[in-house]
């Protein structure tokens, strides 16, 4: 690991620099190598999915040919049962409906607070930040029980409107906390340039806050899409019936307890219900990463 | 166009008190300058007069009206801050018009006087520019013009000038005073600079630790310091300050500052330091009152040879470092006859510029 | 230099101090005196800013705190919730072997992944540093892509990729004239199969963490090393290292909490089996909880998990602000 992963600036005053130039070649090209390798592990199973999902079943099944490339000629047979012979479409529209709700309440509810907390300041406020914080690292499994007693007392029990009241425990602790911090990150002088403009709070948080802090806003929603989409405790423990499934659960249940495994058809399933995050994060990289970061580096 | 008043302003904060009953008359139209070392209250006396800082107690009036319990928005202030304070999703134009806006101002308007700040500033082909894109001077610029388009009641300076380079910092200098020479507004500026504050200023008030040393132009400020403090703050290099002693000479008064070296204090002055004949004391001397002999060699008593430390050419003078009892004294002489280090030098005290400080109080006598 | 460092420590520490400004103020002085207490009260800076945090404490006291403290008290009562019975099903589960063994998995689970998310983490992030800066974003965009893909769906194509019958490893194995796995039907291969997909999985944020971690060094501090002799690993050990210290510890403390707490990886591949040796506690709260209809067994099941959570989240927040700190 020591010189293959190492390839900062060689430092040996003594050597030419031609051989400079070797050492610091070399060393990329072992970096290179070894990405290779990490690549190739973690692009298998996507890779793999994709090829399932675009073989005919009988490639599928029959296991007469290699596995890892489509033998017998592309097929988008399984994406067309998909979305004609099963729930799938029904579980997209629930998915969509929840997962929309869930960032508009996130982020009214987040950037509400954050810029209050990390600007206005009341009684109390930084211990209610740092219980923020302790909020965000209760994991979903830790509350889904009692959660199920609460789902059920609003009687939302097997209603994707349920997952519209619990999901905000994912995502509204760690958007708020990141939005603090990037909310803290905007000079002093800006909301008093304001002031002295004659802007109120309200107007402050729109004109001012969120477009300067457009990227963290922009993070936040991101991260509060990927994590309602990909959600998988809660709707696993309180949805049921297939009218009110959403994708997650959808895919990994109803779709194989239908009869023998159509796998290429799971696949197909699996790759569109993957597909909203991942076109997200092709176009909106940078912001997503931000995001990841932020958590650990901001507040 | 308001005249700006503080009557026994105080400002605490917790328990320290960052600006100690201070009281300052601003009138209409002049531009007064605060100046101080860091942590004077300088800052927190303009934050307080924008409103952006509560008072503890006293008054503050803008045009005849108290306000310490209105917002900074209905104070009709405007300010421009050490950091431009920008806003950086915004253009220039936007920027300049966001409180004209908010306080509804017709778009027709606020294109005019929009407009008519840019042409002061000489900023018209960057008003579609944002922040980002503006050099340090030019966003400067902006941040004035946002504060000329309100045409408030007062313009308020908070450092505006110590973020740019110093040769930028000249330029803009100049600039504030040609738009303050346009807009006769009254204006509060506050830097730690006291070139800027010399150069700027109707008057200035030299701040100390949350007390204000004194008032005046920057002619009195120079030539008339009313505490040591003020005296060596104002000028640069700052004033010497030396230990001596104010000795009887025969129907004269004599200040000693080595056994060997003594000036006579001119008759005129006699009378004022009478009172504090054979006290230990302290003689304050600007440098360029410690010259090369300049009287044809008619010696009246001041000059006096020294050894010179170091020996700084500055181009149009030279400056002369040599220790006097312990106490390190600069002059400022003429290049060609200064000599090197380590040489002796034939000296004199421009006696008539002396001022004489009472070690315990710090006033000037 | 020194004095405007001064200056603006002075003029942070007074901008932090509350304002009582308020919106659509007008003509102050006029009305002050005839405005009513409450009126006053309700326009308070202080009163605004905690209205606009009410939607934030409603939703975290009703959903996560309330569900806290229920959770604790449901975890007492008997399976049709009639009766109290005290930490009777805490001492059930402690008595049951198959919940030792809950415990021993969810230990070795969380351990393991967490330890080699963290190694390849680390590799993968110095490789990506080493390759000149165009070619960084593409490489660091094509191996973030398991981090991406919902959790559920990704592990629903390993358990194809695991398939008894038509596993793709297994094809190759054979093909290289290797015995076939069996991934998920053996419970020691299980327990290696469920590690090996949370590592995938999880590796990637890692290296954006770290990624992140090595930018932050100032490259002087490389330079300056260079200077005074320092070789590669050298550089490592003394510079970048200590640097990323506080990192490499928010990283692999928030990590071990998901880590351990983590459901679908094991409910899709496995749902605990076989012979009930991969379950975590999730799982397991979840078979008893949900599938088995013994709410309060669930409850306490997932009890268990608290305190190591609660040990974890403490240092993470150490670090966290000690981190806020040293990058001011």
């Amino acid at each position: 690991m020591t010189s293959t992963t190492m390839a900062l600036p060689a430092s040996h005053p003594a050597r030419k620099s031609a051989s400079l130039k070797r050492d610091r070649r070399w060393a990329l090209i072992t970096s290179y190598v070894f990405l290779v390798i990490f690549a190739i592990f973690f692009l298998i199973p996507p890779y793999y999915m994709v090829v399932t999902a675009l073989k005919s079943d009988a490639e599928v099944a029959h296991m007469a040919t290699n596995p890892w490339i489509v033998a017998n000629g592309f097929t988008l047979d399984q994406f067309k049962i998909l979305f004609t012979q099963t729930d799938f479409l029904i579980f997209f529209k629930n998915t969509a409906i929840v997962t929309t709700c869930v960032v508009v309440i996130t982020m009214v509810v987040s950037v509400l607070a954050a810029f209050s907390l990390g600007r206005m300041r009341f009684w109390g406020s930084s211990i209610l930040a740092t219980g923020i914080f302790l909020t965000y690292l209760v994991p979903d499994t830790l509350l889904f029980i009692p959660l199920f007693q609460i789902v059920k007392a609003f009687g939302l029990l097997n209603s994707y409107w349920g997952m519209v009241l619990v999901y905000p425990t994912l995502t509204v602790p760690f958007c708020t906390w990141i939005m603090i911090g990037y909310f803290q990150s905007i000079p002093k002088e800006l909301d008093e340039a304001a002031l002295i403009d004659g802007a109120g709070h309200m107007q402050m948080l729109l004109k001012i806050f969120i477009p300067v802090a457009l990227p963290g806003i922009i993070a936040a929603t991101i991260f509060a899409f990927t994590v309602s989409w990909a959600a998988f405790v809660y709707p696993m423990a309180f949805l049921y019936s297939a009218d009110q499934q959403v994708l997650t659960v959808g895919t990994v249940t109803s779709l194989i307890r239908a009869d023998v495994y159509k796998w290429g058809m799971l696949m197909a399933g699996a790759l569109v219900a993957a597909a909203p995050p991942l076109v997200i994060y092709a176009f909106l990289m940078d912001y997503y990463i931000a995001g990841l970061t932020a958590g650990a580096t901001k507040g | 166009m308001a005249e700006v008043a503080l009557h026994q302003v105080v400002k605490k904060f917790g328990d320290v008190e960052a600006v100690r009953a201070i009281d300052l008359d601003i009138p209409d139209n002049e531009f007064v300058v605060l100046v101080g070392p860091s942590g004077c209250g300088k800052s927190t006396t303009l934050r307080m007069i924008a409103g952006l800082e509560e008072v503890t107690s006293g008054n503050i009036s803008i045009g005849g009206e108290v306000v310490n319990d209105l917002p900074p928005k209905d104070r009709d202030i405007a300010m421009v801050f050490q950091n431009y304070a920008l806003y950086p999703h915004m253009t220039a134009y936007e920027n300049m018009s966001f409180g004209l806006k908010l306080r509804k101002f017709s778009k027709a308007e606020i294109r005019q006087r929009v407009e008519h700040a840019a042409r002061i500033l000489d900023i018209t082909e960057l008003l579609d520019r944002r922040p980002k894109a503006l050099s340090g001077g030019q966003r400067q610029r902006v941040a004035m013009g946002r504060a000329i388009v309100r045409n408030p009641k007062v313009f308020l300076f908070d450092e505006p000038l110590s973020n740019l380079d110093a040769k930028l910092r000249v330029q803009m200098r100049t600039e504030i005073k040609r738009v303050h020479q346009k807009v006769k507004t009254t204006t509060v500026y506050v830097t730690h600079d006291q070139v800027e504050a010399m150069t700027l200023a109707d008057r200035v008030v030299v701040m100390n630790k949350g007390l204000i040393e004194q008032i005046g132009t920057p002619h009195e400020l120079y030539h008339h310091p009313r505490t040591r403090f003020v005296a060596g703050f104002i000028g640069s290099p700052a004033m010497n300050f030396i230990p001596c002693r104010l000795e009887q000479s025969g129907a004269g008064l004599r200040v000693r500052i080595s056994d060997a070296i003594a000036f006579p204090v001119p008759t005129a002055n006699e009378g004022r330091y009478r009172p504090v004949a054979a006290k230990e004391l302290v003689l304050g001397l600007r440098p360029e009152h410690m010259t090369e002999p300049r009287h044809n060699g008619r010696d009246d008593g001041c000059d006096f040879t020294a050894t010179l430390d170091v020996v700084e050419p500055m181009g149009m003078e030279t400056m002369v470092y040599f220790t006097i009892n312990g106490t390190e004294i600069c002059g400022r002489v003429e290049p060609k006859s200064a000599g090197e280090a380590g040489s002796a030098m034939r000296l004199h005290a421009n006696i008539d510029h002396m001022h004489l400080i009472d070690p315990a109080s710090g006033a000037v006598i | 230099m020194a004095r405007d460092d001064r200056y603006r420590v002075e003029n942070s520490r007074m901008a932090d101090t509350v304002q009582t400004w308020v919106p659509g103020l007008q003509r102050v002085s006029a009305t002050r005196t005839a405005r009513s207490g409450f009126g006053k009260f309700l326009r308070q800076r202080s009163t605004i800013a905690f209205l606009f945090c009410l939607p934030l404490i409603t939703i975290i006291t009703c959903l996560v705190v309330y569900p806290t403290f229920y959770s604790i008290y449901l975890s007492m009562l008997n399976k049709a919730q009639t009766r109290f019975i005290g930490l009777g099903n805490f001492s059930y589960l402690l008595s049951r072997d198959a919940f030792w063994m809950v415990m021993q998995q969810s230990a070795i689970f969380a351990l393991s992944a967490v330890f080699f998310k963290a190694l390849i983490g680390l590799i993968t992030a110095h490789l990506i540093n080493n390759l000149p800066s165009k070619g960084q974003r593409k490489w660091r965009g094509m191996l973030l892509v398991p981090w991406v893909i919902p959790l559920a769906l990704s592990s629903l194509g390993w358990w194809w990729l695991f398939d008894p019958t038509h596993s793709a490893f297994n094809w190759v194995l054979n093909g290289l004239g290797f015995g076939e796995i069996p991934w998920l039907s053996d419970p020691y291969w299980a327990r290696f199969s469920v590690i090996l997909v949370n590592v995938w999985y999880g590796a990637p944020f890692f290296l954006i963490m770290y990624l992140a971690a090595l930018k932050s060094v100032p490259e002087q501090l490389y330079e300056a090393a260079a200077i005074d002799g320092a070789n590669a690993w050298q550089k490592f050990i003394h510079i970048t290292l200590p640097m990323m210290r506080n990192i490499i510890a928010i990283t692999v403390l928030f990590s071990l909490i998901v880590t351990f707490a983590n459901f679908d990886i094991v409910q899709i591949m496995t749902a605990g089996g076989p012979r009930n040796m991969t379950h975590v506690f999730a799982t397991y709260a979840f078979l008893l909880g949900i599938r088995s209809g013994d709410l309060p067994l669930g409850a306490a099941t997932s009890l268990f998990m608290f305190p190591i959570l609660a040990i974890a989240a403490v240092f993470i927040l150490r670090g966290v602000r000690k981190r806020g700190r040293e990058i001011g």
